[in-house]
């Protein structure tokens, strides 16, 4: 499988690092060098420093190849950019956009992104953890 | 009308002063504190501090009751999804985004914001116009580009050159709208003549463009963007 990862922090890295390990081919796209950093020396796959909302940089990452994009900058609005031209434009099969404001979650599921919420994630554990 | 703008710099503070000047009702959405204070003193307008991607203070700003949004941030991810977020949400009849990538025109109109303003592109064309050195210049888009207007300045191998505009047959849905000679521009009839160094004004239809510029220069071109 071909994951093309936008965003190197410490999520993006460690799910590049992961799934890289598991065989899979990764390209993993930043556009601070410093990012690049995280990855770990066992990292295969290839990094591309560069905006990705900039579609030349995309077609450069070889993205209507992708089987999965994962968008996981720090900025929702630019993971939500990236997952819509990734999903409508480029017909990815899989699009994955993080998203930290719950509030902007429902208007991105209803534009057809799905996404994951760190958030709300974080709150349902902290529950069960208070609850239990 | 009323408006919602979220955005900052002159540019926001001009266009409200503008729109308040016409009477329209002006809300500003900024998330910079002092910009939203300044702003509050010299403008009869709504200024609301905070981040306008968010639909808390877009709702603040009461878009359901906006005729049109417009978004016209830096950064062009937050402009997308400002206007998606205003039609979806808050079913705002218009919305504009400013767009500072114009390859992101078109990637916004195939992700349904329609009504893209592309600073680069206004900016690069009014230059071009003025200094043209290519004999074909894309002027505005009209309506998401469903009209063309075109400038086509005549050169020496020019096959139109001397001819009244009755004798020249542009194609079916194409008009020369107008021709600029120099300080002087002309609205031309039947009987006008076509001269080296015309700046002609072509109005057509996309797919006629190809076919304007052949009868006019005498080779087929490519719109330059």
């Amino acid at each position: 499988m071909y994951i093309l990862v936008v965003g190197c922090g410490k999520a993006g890295s460690h799910l590049a690092n992961s799934i890289s390990k598991q065989g899979e081919d990764v390209v993993v796209i930043d556009n601070r060098e410093e990012a690049f950093n995280n990855l770990s020396t066992e990292f295969t796959g290839f990094t591309l420093l560069g905006d990705a909302t900039e579609f030349e940089l995309l077609k450069e990452a070889k993205i209507d190849n992708a089987d999965v994009v994962i968008a996981t900058t720090t900025d929702d609005n630019v993971n939500s950019m990236i997952a819509q031209i990734a999903k409508d434009i480029f017909e990815v099969p899989k699009v994955l956009a993080r998203t930290f404001a719950p509030r902007r979650e429902k208007i991105y599921n209803q534009l057809g992104i799905d996404t994951i919420c760190p958030t709300t994630l974080s709150v349902t554990e902290f529950e069960k953890a208070i609850l239990d | 009308m009323k408006v919602i703008i979220i955005g900052g710099g002159k540019v926001v503070y001009f266009l409200a002063k503008t729109f308040l000047s016409k009477g329209y009702e002006v809300t500003i959405i900024n998330r910079d504190q002092d910009y939203c204070e300044r702003l509050a003193k010299k403008l009869r307008a709504t200024i609301i501090h905070g981040d306008g991607s968010d639909p808390y203070f877009l709702e603040d700003a009461e878009a359901l009751k906006a005729d049109a949004v417009a978004a016209l941030t830096p950064n062009d991810p937050d402009n997308l999804f400002i206007c998606q977020l205003a039609e979806q949400k808050f079913k705002v009849p218009k919305t504009f985004a400013l767009v500072n990538n114009p390859t992101n025109e078109w990637i916004f109109q195939k992700l349904g914001v329609t009504k893209v303003i592309s600073t680069t592109s206004i900016i690069s064309s009014l230059i071009e116009q003025q200094v043209t050195v290519d004999d074909v210049t894309n002027l505005f888009p009209i309506d998401e580009g469903k009209v063309t207007v075109t400038q086509v300045v005549l050169t020496e191998e020019s096959p139109v050159l001397g001819r009244s505009l009755s004798e020249v047959s542009l194609p079916y849905d194409s008009v020369l709208g107008s021709v600029i000679r120099g300080d002087e521009v002309i609205i031309p009839r039947g009987d006008t003549r076509l001269l080296k160094g015309d700046k002609v004004i072509v109005i057509a239809l996309p797919e006629n463009q190809a076919e304007v510029f052949k009868v006019l220069l005498g080779h087929e071109k490519e719109g330059v963007r």
